[in-house]
């Protein structure tokens, strides 16, 4: 049995992270899960959080992502995500700024932009928390 | 004998436009760079992408709660994306797609299948808006002026998204020139929507799957049903982003190769003119000193 998962994070625009990780914490929609090696097969959604890497006992990264999806294999853990940033590369004001934006547009939407306002304020919830947290 | 000051005049013009698609070919040269680059750097998201999609639709199959962007409505609507460039100038870029779109229109319409379009790049528009206006729904042009960004093609993708949940049309297709190389565009077909497992040619996607053992055991969470509601519109916005990607490659290539050819192109006449206008001065000069010997001979 091999003692590191195959870690990766992908984005759009480009291929973030590719990596052996001895686990790793994803932020998944009902809850967070951790992958270690031999992990059964999982799909599940992301919810916007913070992803770690634990090498032994430590967190070695922190990265933000604002929502996507998660697929664990035996071997590999791949994070599809629209918007991923290392969270000590946040910067706490911008994230403040944006929930503050997303507040607003969240009061002033009407009923179909609910939903996508309703998106937006929770990654930049997230975002702030993550900040906090740094 | 066109006389001397106008063959000048139409060297200089012709120098000018060298000037201009030589240009014109360097910053396509450049450009075409950047837009492989980019569709380079997109694969792996969309290569993950459809891995998960296709996991997920082996193992719902065709139940009967299994979302319609799956397993199609049945209906034979048609929706056609077609991705053409804003500017012209780039050979037969947009000719080649509008050709290919309008003989499967045609076709359509003698069969008397419903048919929508969706135009992406003011081209697109232009050459299919005098035959079939009133069957485009929506256009977008100015997309990927500053290379292809996602968030246009999440744009494209849920208006497409929106057609469908309001019930507009069945299958959605996307056309767009797959890049080959500068020279060669391949014009192809894509179908959207409902999604097909066979789509897109992963071979080595195939040799990745066995090392992972059997697939279908997969745990679902939330259910197979709600992770599809979501992923299905991401993919669609992914597919679309990979067909802008391309056709923004192609564009570039295309116009390249164009201005490769008017640049030598112009060279040529250039040299031409250059060979008139000579022969055109010393005959000009010859009939003058013809003048002046006959003159003084007459004396």
């Amino acid at each position: 049995m091999a003692d590191t998962v195959e870690f990766e994070l992908v984005s759009p625009t480009r291929l973030l992270k590719s990596e052996p990780v001895a686990m790793v914490v994803v932020p998944g929609a009902e809850g967070d899960i951790g992958v270690l090696p031999e992990h059964s097969p999982l799909i599940c959604t992301v919810r916007p959080g913070v992803i770690k890497i634990y090498e032994g006992d430590k967190v070695t990264e922190e990265i933000f992502v604002a929502g996507g999806f998660c697929e664990v294999s035996p071997t590999r853990c791949t994070v599809l995500s629209e918007e991923a940033m290392m969270v000590a590369d946040i910067d706490a004001g911008e994230a403040r700024e944006r929930l503050s934006e997303a507040e607003k547009a969240l009061s002033s939407s009407d009923e179909d932009g609910r939903e996508k306002a309703e998106d937006e304020r929770r990654i930049a919830e997230a975002m702030v928390a993550a900040a906090a947290s740094a | 004998m066109a006389n001397l000051k106008d063959l000048k005049g139409r060297i200089a013009s012709v120098k000018k436009t060298q000037k201009i698609t030589s240009a014109m070919k360097m910053v396509a040269a450049a450009k075409l760079r950047r837009a492989q680059e980019g569709a380079e750097n997109a694969r792996p998201y969309a290569e993950r992408m459809f891995r998960m999609v296709k996991s997920i639709a082996t193992s719902v199959g065709d139940t009967e709660g299994a979302p319609k962007m799956l397993s199609g409505t049945g209906g034979n609507r048609q929706m056609l994306v077609v991705c053409t460039s804003d500017r012209g100038l780039c050979g037969g870029f947009n000719g080649s797609i509008i050709r290919e779109v309008r003989a499967r229109l045609r076709e359509m319409r003698r069969n008397g299948t419903d048919f929508k379009i969706i135009t992406v790049g003011s081209k697109g528009h232009d050459l299919l808006r005098r035959e079939f206006g009133d069957n485009i729904v929506a256009k977008f042009t100015d997309i990927g002026r500053r290379g292809v960004k996602f968030e246009e093609a999440l744009g494209v993708a849920e208006k497409i998204t929106d057609l469908f949940e309001a019930d507009e049309f069945d299958v959605c297709t996307i056309y767009f020139n797959k890049f080959q190389s500068a020279i060669s565009q391949i014009v192809t077909p894509q179908q959207l929507i409902p999604f097909r497992v066979e789509a897109a040619d992963d071979a080595d996607d195939d040799a990745d799957q066995k090392t992972d053992g059997p697939r279908a055991v997969f745990i679902f969470e939330p259910d197979e049903e709600e992770i599809l509601e979501d992923l299905l519109p991401r993919n669609v916005a992914t597919q679309i982003f990979q067909a802008l990607l391309e056709s923004s490659a192609s564009e570039h290539g295309a116009r390249m190769t164009a201005m490769d050819n008017a640049t030598r192109n112009a060279g040529d006449m250039i040299d031409n003119l250059t060979m008139t206008y000579n022969r055109t001065r010393q005959a000009v000069i010859t009939k003058e000193l013809i003048e002046i010997i006959s003159g003084a001979e007459a004396l």
